[in-house]
Protein backbone atom coordinates (compact mmCIF):
# COMPACT_ATOMS: atom_id res chain seq x y z
CA UNK A 1 0.00 0.00 0.00
CA UNK A 2 2.51 2.28 1.37
CA UNK A 3 4.97 4.12 -1.53
CA UNK A 4 8.75 3.59 -1.80
CA UNK A 5 11.63 5.09 -3.37
CA UNK A 6 15.06 4.00 -3.23
CA UNK A 7 16.27 6.37 -5.79
CA UNK A 8 18.15 9.42 -4.95
CA UNK A 9 18.03 7.87 -1.56
CA UNK A 10 20.68 9.28 1.07
CA UNK A 11 21.76 6.79 4.02
CA UNK A 12 23.14 9.18 6.81
CA UNK A 13 25.89 7.03 7.91
CA UNK A 14 29.33 7.95 9.45
CA UNK A 15 32.06 6.76 6.96
CA UNK A 16 34.74 7.49 5.31
CA UNK A 17 33.35 7.69 1.83
CA UNK A 18 30.65 9.66 3.45
CA UNK A 19 32.93 12.21 4.82
CA UNK A 20 34.77 13.09 1.58
CA UNK A 21 34.24 16.69 -0.39
CA UNK A 22 31.12 16.23 -2.31
CA UNK A 23 32.35 17.56 -5.12
CA UNK A 24 35.15 15.40 -5.51
CA UNK A 25 32.74 12.51 -5.05
CA UNK A 26 30.48 13.78 -7.95
CA UNK A 27 33.95 14.45 -10.03
CA UNK A 28 35.30 10.42 -9.40
CA UNK A 29 32.14 9.49 -10.36
CA UNK A 30 31.96 11.33 -13.35
CA UNK A 31 35.60 10.14 -14.53
CA UNK A 32 34.18 6.36 -13.30
CA UNK A 33 31.38 7.00 -16.08
CA UNK A 34 33.59 7.73 -18.55
CA UNK A 35 36.17 4.97 -18.13
CA UNK A 36 33.18 2.21 -17.89
CA UNK A 37 32.11 3.48 -21.31
CA UNK A 38 35.42 3.05 -22.47
CA UNK A 39 36.61 -0.11 -21.35
CA UNK A 40 36.84 -3.03 -23.84
CA UNK A 41 37.01 -6.39 -21.84
CA UNK A 42 36.20 -7.86 -19.06
CA UNK A 43 39.40 -7.08 -16.75
CA UNK A 44 39.04 -4.01 -16.89
CA UNK A 45 35.27 -4.61 -15.58
CA UNK A 46 36.51 -6.89 -13.16
CA UNK A 47 39.03 -4.23 -12.25
CA UNK A 48 36.31 -1.38 -11.58
CA UNK A 49 33.82 -3.53 -10.00
CA UNK A 50 36.41 -4.68 -7.55
CA UNK A 51 37.32 -1.07 -6.88
CA UNK A 52 33.27 -0.45 -6.13
CA UNK A 53 33.32 -3.21 -4.10
CA UNK A 54 36.26 -1.49 -2.05
CA UNK A 55 33.98 1.73 -2.03
CA UNK A 56 31.26 0.21 -1.04
CA UNK A 57 32.73 -1.62 2.17
CA UNK A 58 34.32 1.67 3.34
CA UNK A 59 31.23 3.42 2.78
CA UNK A 60 29.15 1.19 5.23
CA UNK A 61 26.13 1.11 2.90
CA UNK A 62 24.80 -2.67 2.96
CA UNK A 63 25.54 -3.92 -0.77
CA UNK A 64 21.60 -4.95 -0.67
CA UNK A 65 20.85 -1.11 -1.43
CA UNK A 66 23.30 -1.26 -3.93
CA UNK A 67 21.38 -3.94 -5.47
CA UNK A 68 18.04 -2.37 -4.44
CA UNK A 69 19.16 0.52 -7.50
CA UNK A 70 19.47 -2.34 -9.81
CA UNK A 71 16.08 -4.21 -9.61
CA UNK A 72 14.28 -2.20 -11.37
CA UNK A 73 16.37 -1.81 -14.30
CA UNK A 74 16.61 -5.67 -14.24
CA UNK A 75 13.95 -6.71 -17.57
CA UNK A 76 16.01 -3.37 -19.28
CA UNK A 77 19.42 -5.48 -18.23
CA UNK A 78 17.90 -8.51 -19.84
CA UNK A 79 16.47 -6.92 -23.22
CA UNK A 80 19.74 -5.57 -23.75
CA UNK A 81 21.82 -8.94 -23.19
CA UNK A 82 19.21 -10.36 -25.37
CA UNK A 83 19.45 -8.17 -28.00
CA UNK A 84 23.13 -8.57 -28.45
CA UNK A 85 23.13 -11.78 -27.99
CA UNK A 86 21.15 -12.71 -30.91
CA UNK A 87 22.01 -9.58 -33.24
CA UNK A 88 25.61 -10.30 -33.62
CA UNK A 89 27.05 -11.76 -35.84
CA UNK A 90 29.44 -14.71 -35.32
CA UNK A 91 29.51 -18.38 -34.73
CA UNK A 92 26.67 -19.39 -34.04
CA UNK A 93 26.50 -21.31 -30.59
CA UNK A 94 22.97 -22.22 -30.25
CA UNK A 95 19.09 -21.92 -31.84
CA UNK A 96 16.62 -20.67 -30.17
CA UNK A 97 13.28 -20.68 -32.02
CA UNK A 98 14.19 -19.04 -35.42
CA UNK A 99 17.08 -16.97 -33.21
CA UNK A 100 21.01 -18.05 -33.55
CA UNK A 101 22.93 -16.88 -30.64
CA UNK A 102 26.44 -16.37 -31.34
CA UNK A 103 29.94 -16.03 -29.64
CA UNK A 104 30.19 -12.92 -30.07
CA UNK A 105 26.94 -11.92 -29.40
CA UNK A 106 27.42 -13.40 -25.63
CA UNK A 107 30.58 -11.77 -25.22
CA UNK A 108 28.92 -8.17 -26.19
CA UNK A 109 25.78 -8.86 -24.47
CA UNK A 110 27.82 -9.57 -21.02
CA UNK A 111 30.03 -6.73 -21.53
CA UNK A 112 26.80 -4.57 -22.11
CA UNK A 113 25.26 -6.14 -18.80
CA UNK A 114 28.31 -5.49 -16.67
CA UNK A 115 28.53 -1.98 -18.05
CA UNK A 116 25.23 -1.35 -17.31
CA UNK A 117 25.52 -2.52 -14.09
CA UNK A 118 28.40 -0.61 -12.74
CA UNK A 119 26.79 2.44 -14.16
CA UNK A 120 23.85 2.13 -12.36
CA UNK A 121 26.21 0.77 -9.20
CA UNK A 122 28.76 3.69 -9.10
CA UNK A 123 25.75 6.07 -9.60
CA UNK A 124 23.66 4.78 -6.69
CA UNK A 125 26.53 4.57 -4.06
CA UNK A 126 27.12 8.72 -5.09
CA UNK A 127 23.37 9.18 -4.20
CA UNK A 128 23.71 6.75 -0.77
CA UNK A 129 26.51 8.66 -0.04
CA UNK A 130 25.78 11.97 -0.48
CA UNK A 131 22.56 14.08 1.04
CA UNK A 132 21.17 16.16 -2.18
CA UNK A 133 22.03 19.22 -0.70
CA UNK A 134 25.82 18.43 -0.75
CA UNK A 135 24.75 17.20 -4.54
CA UNK A 136 23.52 20.54 -5.31
CA UNK A 137 25.98 22.13 -3.48
CA UNK A 138 28.64 20.63 -5.35
CA UNK A 139 26.79 20.99 -8.74
CA UNK A 140 26.10 25.10 -7.85
CA UNK A 141 30.17 24.77 -7.14
CA UNK A 142 31.35 23.05 -10.23
CA UNK A 143 28.87 25.40 -12.76
CA UNK A 144 30.16 28.67 -11.08
CA UNK A 145 32.45 29.32 -13.32
CA UNK A 146 29.61 29.67 -16.23
CA UNK A 147 27.76 32.19 -14.09
CA UNK A 148 30.17 34.56 -16.35
CA UNK A 149 28.46 33.94 -19.32
CA UNK A 150 25.34 34.22 -17.58
CA UNK A 151 24.78 30.94 -17.04
CA UNK A 152 21.95 30.95 -13.83
CA UNK A 153 23.92 28.02 -11.95
CA UNK A 154 23.05 29.57 -8.50
CA UNK A 155 18.95 29.32 -9.29
CA UNK A 156 19.34 26.01 -10.93
CA UNK A 157 20.90 24.56 -7.86
CA UNK A 158 18.31 26.36 -5.82
CA UNK A 159 15.79 24.80 -7.74
CA UNK A 160 17.46 21.58 -7.68
CA UNK A 161 17.97 21.84 -4.07
CA UNK A 162 14.56 22.45 -3.33
CA UNK A 163 12.58 19.72 -5.54
CA UNK A 164 15.37 17.03 -3.91
CA UNK A 165 14.37 18.61 -0.57
CA UNK A 166 10.79 17.82 -1.04
CA UNK A 167 10.38 13.78 -2.32
CA UNK A 168 10.88 12.50 1.23
CA UNK A 169 8.55 15.17 2.46
CA UNK A 170 5.78 14.17 -0.85
CA UNK A 171 5.97 10.61 -0.48
CA UNK A 172 5.52 10.93 3.45
CA UNK A 173 2.35 12.75 2.84
CA UNK A 174 1.45 10.75 -0.10
CA UNK A 175 1.46 7.78 2.29
CA UNK A 176 -0.36 9.83 4.99
CA UNK A 177 -3.16 10.71 2.74
CA UNK A 178 -3.80 7.31 1.51
CA UNK A 179 -3.93 6.01 4.87
CA UNK A 180 -6.64 8.36 6.21
CA UNK A 181 -8.82 7.63 3.00
CA UNK A 182 -8.17 3.52 3.31
CA UNK A 183 -9.19 4.32 7.11
CA UNK A 184 -12.42 5.91 5.44
CA UNK A 185 -13.05 3.00 3.64
CA UNK A 186 -11.32 4.02 0.33
CA UNK A 187 -10.37 1.02 -2.37
CA UNK A 188 -7.48 2.15 -4.14
CA UNK A 189 -5.91 -1.13 -5.25
CA UNK A 190 -9.29 -2.62 -6.75
CA UNK A 191 -11.21 -2.06 -9.67
CA UNK A 192 -10.21 -1.41 -13.65
CA UNK A 193 -8.40 1.57 -14.96
CA UNK A 194 -11.28 3.74 -14.45
CA UNK A 195 -12.42 3.44 -11.35
CA UNK A 196 -9.04 3.15 -9.99
CA UNK A 197 -8.33 6.10 -11.72
CA UNK A 198 -11.11 7.66 -10.09
CA UNK A 199 -9.65 6.21 -6.90
CA UNK A 200 -7.09 8.69 -7.39
CA UNK A 201 -9.24 11.91 -6.72
CA UNK A 202 -9.27 11.51 -2.75
CA UNK A 203 -5.06 11.15 -3.24
CA UNK A 204 -4.09 13.35 -5.18
CA UNK A 205 -6.55 16.58 -4.45
CA UNK A 206 -5.96 16.78 -0.99
CA UNK A 207 -1.68 16.09 -1.77
CA UNK A 208 -1.95 19.41 -4.43
CA UNK A 209 -3.22 21.05 -2.55
CA UNK A 210 -0.83 20.82 0.66
CA UNK A 211 1.78 20.93 -2.34
CA UNK A 212 0.50 24.51 -2.92
CA UNK A 213 0.50 25.40 0.31
CA UNK A 214 3.65 23.93 1.23
CA UNK A 215 4.81 26.05 -1.67
CA UNK A 216 3.57 29.29 -0.90
CA UNK A 217 4.73 28.95 2.79
CA UNK A 218 7.97 28.72 1.62
CA UNK A 219 8.35 31.45 -1.24
CA UNK A 220 6.99 33.12 2.23
CA UNK A 221 9.15 32.10 4.08
CA UNK A 222 12.65 32.52 1.85
CA UNK A 223 11.25 36.81 1.35
CA UNK A 224 10.86 37.10 5.18
CA UNK A 225 14.50 36.05 5.23
CA UNK A 226 15.61 38.32 2.67
CA UNK A 227 16.36 35.77 -0.23
CA UNK A 228 17.08 37.51 -2.84
CA UNK A 229 19.05 34.95 -4.89
CA UNK A 230 22.47 34.07 -5.22
CA UNK A 231 24.40 37.53 -5.28
CA UNK A 232 26.73 38.03 -2.87
CA UNK A 233 26.05 35.11 -0.73
CA UNK A 234 28.35 33.37 1.74
CA UNK A 235 27.78 29.99 2.36
CA UNK A 236 27.74 28.24 6.39
CA UNK A 237 29.82 25.58 5.50
CA UNK A 238 32.64 25.44 3.17
CA UNK A 239 33.79 22.88 1.73
CA UNK A 240 38.09 22.12 2.28
CA UNK A 241 39.87 19.86 0.30
CA UNK A 242 41.66 17.53 2.31
CA UNK A 243 44.18 14.76 1.71
CA UNK A 244 41.52 11.71 1.19
CA UNK A 245 40.11 13.51 -1.23
CA UNK A 246 42.94 13.96 -3.89
CA UNK A 247 43.94 10.07 -3.00
CA UNK A 248 40.32 9.44 -3.79
CA UNK A 249 40.19 11.42 -7.08
CA UNK A 250 43.87 9.78 -7.52
CA UNK A 251 42.81 6.12 -7.19
CA UNK A 252 39.47 6.97 -9.20
CA UNK A 253 42.22 8.22 -12.16
CA UNK A 254 44.28 5.64 -12.11
CA UNK A 255 42.03 2.38 -11.55
CA UNK A 256 40.16 3.81 -14.49
CA UNK A 257 43.04 4.02 -16.75
CA UNK A 258 44.57 0.79 -15.74
CA UNK A 259 41.40 -0.96 -16.56
CA UNK A 260 41.36 0.45 -20.39
CA UNK A 261 45.03 -0.48 -20.74
CA UNK A 262 44.54 -4.07 -19.20
CA UNK B 1 -17.45 -11.64 25.55
CA UNK B 2 -13.60 -10.66 23.94
CA UNK B 3 -12.29 -7.47 24.99
CA UNK B 4 -12.92 -5.40 22.32
CA UNK B 5 -9.32 -4.65 20.95
CA UNK B 6 -6.74 -6.52 22.85
CA UNK B 7 -3.24 -6.49 21.99
CA UNK B 8 -0.31 -9.01 23.20
CA UNK B 9 3.10 -8.75 23.11
CA UNK B 10 3.09 -5.97 19.97
CA UNK B 11 6.73 -5.24 18.77
CA UNK B 12 6.66 -3.08 15.28
CA UNK B 13 9.65 -2.16 13.77
CA UNK B 14 10.01 0.55 10.98
CA UNK B 15 12.33 -0.31 8.04
CA UNK B 16 13.60 -3.86 8.82
CA UNK B 17 16.69 -4.81 7.52
CA UNK B 18 18.54 -1.16 7.20
CA UNK B 19 20.46 0.72 8.88
CA UNK B 20 17.39 3.02 9.11
CA UNK B 21 15.21 0.54 11.21
CA UNK B 22 13.73 1.63 14.29
CA UNK B 23 11.73 -0.27 16.88
CA UNK B 24 8.68 2.35 17.38
CA UNK B 25 6.38 0.06 19.43
CA UNK B 26 8.58 -3.04 21.68
CA UNK B 27 6.21 -5.44 23.60
CA UNK B 28 2.94 -3.74 24.44
CA UNK B 29 0.38 -5.59 25.94
CA UNK B 30 -3.07 -3.98 26.03
CA UNK B 31 -6.95 -5.16 26.40
CA UNK B 32 -9.37 -2.18 25.78
CA UNK B 33 -13.09 -2.98 26.78
CA UNK B 34 -16.47 -1.76 25.13
CA UNK B 35 -17.81 1.87 26.17
CA UNK B 36 -14.15 2.94 27.40
CA UNK B 37 -13.10 6.20 27.37
CA UNK B 38 -8.92 6.32 26.61
CA UNK B 39 -6.25 8.49 26.40
CA UNK B 40 -3.29 7.65 24.91
CA UNK B 41 -0.30 10.10 26.22
CA UNK B 42 3.62 10.35 25.80
CA UNK B 43 6.12 12.59 24.82
CA UNK B 44 6.85 13.36 20.74
CA UNK B 45 8.46 9.98 19.18
CA UNK B 46 6.63 7.79 22.15
CA UNK B 47 4.91 5.76 19.36
CA UNK B 48 1.23 7.10 19.93
CA UNK B 49 0.43 7.45 16.32
CA UNK B 50 2.05 4.11 15.51
CA UNK B 51 0.26 2.10 18.29
CA UNK B 52 -3.38 3.31 17.21
CA UNK B 53 -2.66 2.21 13.77
CA UNK B 54 -2.30 -1.23 14.59
CA UNK B 55 -6.11 -1.16 16.08
CA UNK B 56 -7.64 -0.99 12.78
CA UNK B 57 -4.79 -2.81 10.58
CA UNK B 58 -2.90 -0.01 8.64
CA UNK B 59 -0.11 -1.52 10.35
CA UNK B 60 0.62 -5.15 11.21
CA UNK B 61 2.74 -6.13 14.31
CA UNK B 62 6.00 -7.12 13.75
CA UNK B 63 6.08 -9.68 16.32
CA UNK B 64 2.97 -10.57 18.81
CA UNK B 65 -1.15 -10.17 17.76
CA UNK B 66 -3.44 -8.00 17.13
CA UNK B 67 -7.22 -9.07 18.02
CA UNK B 68 -10.43 -6.42 17.48
CA UNK B 69 -13.47 -7.83 17.93
CA UNK B 70 -12.32 -12.07 18.55
CA UNK B 71 -10.86 -11.50 15.27
CA UNK B 72 -6.86 -11.30 14.90
CA UNK B 73 -6.14 -8.60 11.91
CA UNK B 74 -2.92 -10.65 10.58
CA UNK B 75 -5.16 -13.19 9.38
CA UNK B 76 -8.40 -11.78 8.46
CA UNK B 77 -8.74 -10.67 4.61
CA UNK B 78 -11.46 -7.96 5.32
CA UNK B 79 -9.80 -5.36 6.47
CA UNK B 80 -12.36 -3.03 5.15
CA UNK B 81 -15.23 -4.34 7.56
CA UNK B 82 -12.52 -4.00 10.22
CA UNK B 83 -12.05 -0.51 9.23
CA UNK B 84 -15.76 0.30 9.74
CA UNK B 85 -15.44 -0.70 13.07
CA UNK B 86 -13.10 1.04 14.08
CA UNK B 87 -12.91 4.19 13.02
CA UNK B 88 -9.51 6.45 13.05
CA UNK B 89 -8.88 10.41 12.71
CA UNK B 90 -5.38 11.30 11.67
CA UNK B 91 -3.54 13.93 12.98
CA UNK B 92 -4.44 17.37 11.19
CA UNK B 93 -7.57 15.11 9.60
CA UNK B 94 -8.24 18.63 7.68
CA UNK B 95 -5.31 18.31 5.47
CA UNK B 96 -7.41 14.81 3.92
CA UNK B 97 -10.15 16.87 3.38
CA UNK B 98 -11.06 16.68 -1.01
CA UNK B 99 -14.44 16.94 -2.03
CA UNK B 100 -16.12 19.81 -3.81
CA UNK B 101 -18.81 20.35 -1.19
CA UNK B 102 -19.20 19.32 2.99
CA UNK B 103 -21.65 16.90 1.77
CA UNK B 104 -19.99 14.78 -0.49
CA UNK B 105 -17.01 14.44 2.10
CA UNK B 106 -19.41 13.73 5.11
CA UNK B 107 -20.48 11.15 2.59
CA UNK B 108 -17.42 9.47 1.34
CA UNK B 109 -16.95 7.30 4.03
CA UNK B 110 -20.55 6.18 3.76
CA UNK B 111 -20.51 5.62 0.02
CA UNK B 112 -17.51 3.54 0.31
CA UNK B 113 -19.27 1.15 2.62
CA UNK B 114 -22.18 1.28 -0.35
CA UNK B 115 -24.97 3.02 1.86
CA UNK B 116 -27.82 4.21 -0.23
CA UNK B 117 -28.45 7.90 -0.77
CA UNK B 118 -31.05 7.92 1.64
CA UNK B 119 -29.49 6.30 4.68
CA UNK B 120 -26.87 8.78 4.04
CA UNK B 121 -28.66 11.77 4.06
CA UNK B 122 -29.97 10.63 6.98
CA UNK B 123 -26.64 9.63 8.57
CA UNK B 124 -25.24 13.24 7.15
CA UNK B 125 -27.73 15.14 9.01
CA UNK B 126 -27.31 13.08 12.26
CA UNK B 127 -23.04 13.72 12.61
CA UNK B 128 -23.52 16.97 11.68
CA UNK B 129 -25.96 18.06 14.93
CA UNK B 130 -23.49 15.74 16.92
CA UNK B 131 -20.79 17.26 16.28
CA UNK B 132 -22.30 20.93 16.13
CA UNK B 133 -22.17 22.30 13.04
CA UNK B 134 -25.31 22.74 11.45
CA UNK B 135 -25.13 25.96 10.79
CA UNK B 136 -22.47 24.99 7.73
CA UNK B 137 -24.44 24.92 4.68
CA UNK B 138 -23.47 21.18 3.66
CA UNK B 139 -23.33 22.61 -0.30
CA UNK B 140 -20.17 24.74 0.44
CA UNK B 141 -17.02 24.20 -0.85
CA UNK B 142 -14.76 22.59 2.38
CA UNK B 143 -11.95 24.52 1.85
CA UNK B 144 -13.77 28.09 1.95
CA UNK B 145 -14.18 26.46 5.75
CA UNK B 146 -12.05 27.89 8.96
CA UNK B 147 -9.24 25.81 9.57
CA UNK B 148 -11.60 24.64 13.00
CA UNK B 149 -14.75 23.85 11.20
CA UNK B 150 -12.69 21.92 8.67
CA UNK B 151 -10.97 19.76 11.36
CA UNK B 152 -14.83 19.12 12.37
CA UNK B 153 -16.50 18.11 9.36
CA UNK B 154 -13.27 15.86 8.72
CA UNK B 155 -13.80 14.23 12.03
CA UNK B 156 -17.71 14.19 11.25
CA UNK B 157 -16.89 12.30 8.02
CA UNK B 158 -15.14 9.54 9.81
CA UNK B 159 -18.16 9.55 12.87
CA UNK B 160 -20.40 9.57 9.94
CA UNK B 161 -19.97 5.59 9.58
CA UNK B 162 -21.03 5.21 12.61
CA UNK B 163 -18.02 3.09 14.06
CA UNK B 164 -18.06 0.93 17.28
CA UNK B 165 -14.49 2.54 18.03
CA UNK B 166 -13.29 6.13 17.39
CA UNK B 167 -9.51 6.51 17.58
CA UNK B 168 -8.76 10.12 17.40
CA UNK B 169 -4.88 11.16 17.17
CA UNK B 170 -4.20 14.39 18.34
CA UNK B 171 -7.88 16.00 17.81
CA UNK B 172 -7.43 19.14 19.74
CA UNK B 173 -3.62 20.57 18.20
CA UNK B 174 -4.34 23.70 16.68
CA UNK B 175 -7.61 24.38 17.90
CA UNK B 176 -8.91 27.77 20.27
CA UNK B 177 -9.32 26.80 23.94
CA UNK B 178 -13.27 27.20 23.56
CA UNK B 179 -12.89 24.75 20.24
CA UNK B 180 -11.04 22.18 22.20
CA UNK B 181 -13.67 22.80 25.15
CA UNK B 182 -16.72 21.61 23.10
CA UNK B 183 -15.24 19.15 20.75
CA UNK B 184 -14.23 16.73 24.00
CA UNK B 185 -17.73 17.32 25.27
CA UNK B 186 -18.90 16.38 22.28
CA UNK B 187 -16.88 13.11 21.80
CA UNK B 188 -17.22 12.47 26.00
CA UNK B 189 -21.12 12.88 25.36
CA UNK B 190 -21.09 10.24 22.55
CA UNK B 191 -19.26 7.98 24.99
CA UNK B 192 -21.84 8.45 27.23
CA UNK B 193 -25.26 8.44 25.99
CA UNK B 194 -24.09 5.94 22.73
CA UNK B 195 -21.91 4.02 24.08
CA UNK B 196 -19.02 4.79 21.97
CA UNK B 197 -15.80 3.33 22.52
CA UNK B 198 -13.22 6.41 22.81
CA UNK B 199 -9.46 6.48 22.27
CA UNK B 200 -7.94 9.61 22.51
CA UNK B 201 -4.40 10.62 21.33
CA UNK B 202 -2.75 13.42 23.27
CA UNK B 203 0.69 14.82 24.76
CA UNK B 204 -1.09 17.04 27.32
CA UNK B 205 -2.53 15.15 30.49
CA UNK B 206 -4.76 18.36 31.17
CA UNK B 207 -6.73 18.48 28.04
CA UNK B 208 -8.48 15.11 28.62
CA UNK B 209 -8.12 13.99 31.82
CA UNK B 210 -11.87 15.16 32.94
CA UNK B 211 -12.96 13.01 30.43
CA UNK B 212 -11.14 10.13 30.40
CA UNK B 213 -11.82 7.37 32.93
CA UNK B 214 -8.40 5.49 31.61
CA UNK B 215 -4.60 7.06 30.95
CA UNK B 216 -2.31 4.71 29.33
CA UNK B 217 1.35 6.42 29.44
CA UNK B 218 3.58 5.40 26.45
CA UNK B 219 7.19 6.05 26.94
CA UNK B 220 9.71 4.90 24.25
CA UNK B 221 7.27 2.54 22.66
CA UNK B 222 6.39 1.09 25.98
CA UNK B 223 3.52 1.11 28.01
CA UNK B 224 4.72 3.44 30.89
CA UNK B 225 1.37 3.51 33.17
CA UNK B 226 -1.74 2.05 32.55
CA UNK B 227 -4.86 3.53 34.96
CA UNK B 228 -7.25 5.67 35.81
CA UNK B 229 -6.82 9.47 36.00
CA UNK B 230 -6.41 9.26 39.87
CA UNK B 231 -3.83 6.66 39.53
CA UNK B 232 -1.68 8.30 37.07
CA UNK B 233 -1.36 11.76 38.77
CA UNK B 234 -0.13 10.43 41.76
CA UNK B 235 3.21 9.56 39.81
CA UNK B 236 3.51 13.40 38.83
CA UNK B 237 7.02 13.64 39.10
CA UNK B 238 7.87 10.70 36.74
CA UNK B 239 5.28 12.66 34.06
CA UNK B 240 7.09 15.84 34.45
CA UNK B 241 10.37 14.08 34.29
CA UNK B 242 9.84 13.01 30.81
CA UNK B 243 7.90 16.11 29.94
CA UNK B 244 4.43 15.29 29.72
CA UNK B 245 1.90 18.64 30.29
CA UNK B 246 0.50 18.28 33.95
CA UNK B 247 -3.13 20.06 34.46
CA UNK B 248 -1.71 22.85 36.83
CA UNK B 249 -3.79 22.67 39.36
CA UNK B 250 -1.97 19.22 40.08
CA UNK B 251 1.53 20.82 40.00
CA UNK B 252 0.42 23.50 42.02
CA UNK B 253 -1.22 20.75 44.71
CA UNK B 254 2.16 18.28 44.26
CA UNK B 255 4.54 21.71 44.80
CA UNK B 256 2.41 22.47 48.10
CA UNK B 257 2.63 19.03 49.04
CA UNK B 258 6.45 18.49 48.85
CA UNK B 259 6.44 21.76 51.11
CA UNK B 260 4.90 19.35 53.55
CA UNK B 261 1.17 20.76 53.36
CA UNK B 262 -0.57 17.29 54.21
CA UNK B 263 -2.96 17.39 50.66
CA UNK B 264 -3.92 15.29 48.10
CA UNK B 265 -2.56 16.08 44.55
CA UNK B 266 -4.46 13.58 42.62
CA UNK B 267 -7.56 15.62 41.71
CA UNK B 268 -9.24 15.93 38.61
CA UNK B 269 -10.52 19.55 38.29
CA UNK B 270 -10.64 23.29 40.08
CA UNK B 271 -14.08 22.19 41.64
CA UNK B 272 -12.13 19.55 43.77
CA UNK B 273 -8.83 21.41 43.79
CA UNK B 274 -10.79 24.29 45.73
CA UNK B 275 -12.19 21.66 48.37
CA UNK B 276 -9.30 19.98 49.12
CA UNK B 277 -7.70 23.47 49.96
CA UNK B 278 -10.14 24.51 51.84
CA UNK B 279 -10.60 21.36 53.54
CA UNK B 280 -6.71 21.91 54.23
CA UNK B 281 -6.80 25.27 55.25
CA UNK B 282 -9.65 24.80 57.53
CA UNK B 283 -7.40 21.71 59.30
CA UNK B 284 -4.40 24.27 59.78
CA UNK B 285 -7.07 26.54 62.20
CA UNK B 286 -5.13 29.35 63.54
CA UNK B 287 -2.93 31.22 61.26
CA UNK B 288 0.42 30.03 63.23
CA UNK B 289 0.11 26.99 61.98
CA UNK B 290 0.13 27.62 58.39
CA UNK B 291 2.80 30.26 58.79
CA UNK B 292 4.94 26.61 59.18
CA UNK B 293 4.53 26.03 55.75
CA UNK B 294 7.79 27.50 53.99
CA UNK B 295 6.78 30.07 51.44
CA UNK B 296 9.41 29.96 48.83
N1 LIG C 1 7.42 6.04 8.49
C1 LIG C 1 8.37 5.97 9.42
N2 LIG C 1 9.60 5.51 9.13
C2 LIG C 1 10.56 5.43 10.07
N3 LIG C 1 10.40 5.76 11.35
C3 LIG C 1 9.21 6.22 11.72
C4 LIG C 1 8.12 6.35 10.78
N4 LIG C 1 7.06 6.84 11.44
C5 LIG C 1 7.46 7.01 12.72
N5 LIG C 1 8.74 6.63 12.89
C6 LIG C 1 9.50 6.68 14.16
O1 LIG C 1 8.82 5.93 15.14
C7 LIG C 1 8.78 6.62 16.39
C8 LIG C 1 7.36 6.74 16.85
O2 LIG C 1 6.64 7.54 15.95
P1 LIG C 1 5.13 7.94 16.19
O3 LIG C 1 4.69 8.73 15.01
O4 LIG C 1 4.35 6.74 16.52
O5 LIG C 1 5.27 8.89 17.47
P2 LIG C 1 4.16 9.74 18.21
O6 LIG C 1 4.15 9.29 19.62
O7 LIG C 1 2.88 9.69 17.45
O8 LIG C 1 4.79 11.21 18.15
P3 LIG C 1 4.04 12.64 17.93
O9 LIG C 1 3.58 13.10 19.25
O10 LIG C 1 5.17 13.50 17.41
O11 LIG C 1 2.96 12.45 16.93
C9 LIG C 1 9.44 7.96 16.14
O12 LIG C 1 10.71 7.95 16.75
C10 LIG C 1 9.57 8.10 14.66
O13 LIG C 1 10.81 8.68 14.33
MG1 LIG D 1 1.77 11.05 16.34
Amino acid sequence: MAIEISFGQYLPLNSSIHRLDPRIKLIATFISIIFIFIVKNFYGYALLASFLLGLIILSKVPPLYIFRGLKPLIFFILLTFALHLFTTQGTVIFHFWFLKGTMEGLRNGLLMVARFMLLISFSTLLTLTCSPLELTDALESLLSPLKRIGFPSHEIAMMMSIALRFIPVLVEETNRIIKAQVARGADIESGGILSRAKNLIPILVPLFINTFKRADDLALAMEVRCYRGGEGRTRMKEYVLSQSDFLFLFASIIVGIVSVLI
Amino acid sequence: MPSLIELRDVWYQYNPNSPLSYWALKGIDLKIERGEFISIIGPTGSGKSTLIQHFNGLLKPTKGEVIVDGIEISKTKDLKALRKKVGMVFQYPETQIFSETIYDELAFGLRNYGYSEDEIKERVEDVVKKLGIEYIPLDKSPFLLSGGEMRRVAIASVLAMEPEVFVLDEPLANLDPQGRRELLKEIDYLNRKESLTVIIVSHDLSEVSKYADRIIVLFDGTILMDGPPREIFKNVEKLLEISLGVPQIVELLYTLYKKGADIPYNILDLDEAVRVIVKWRRSLGNRDKLRTIPTT
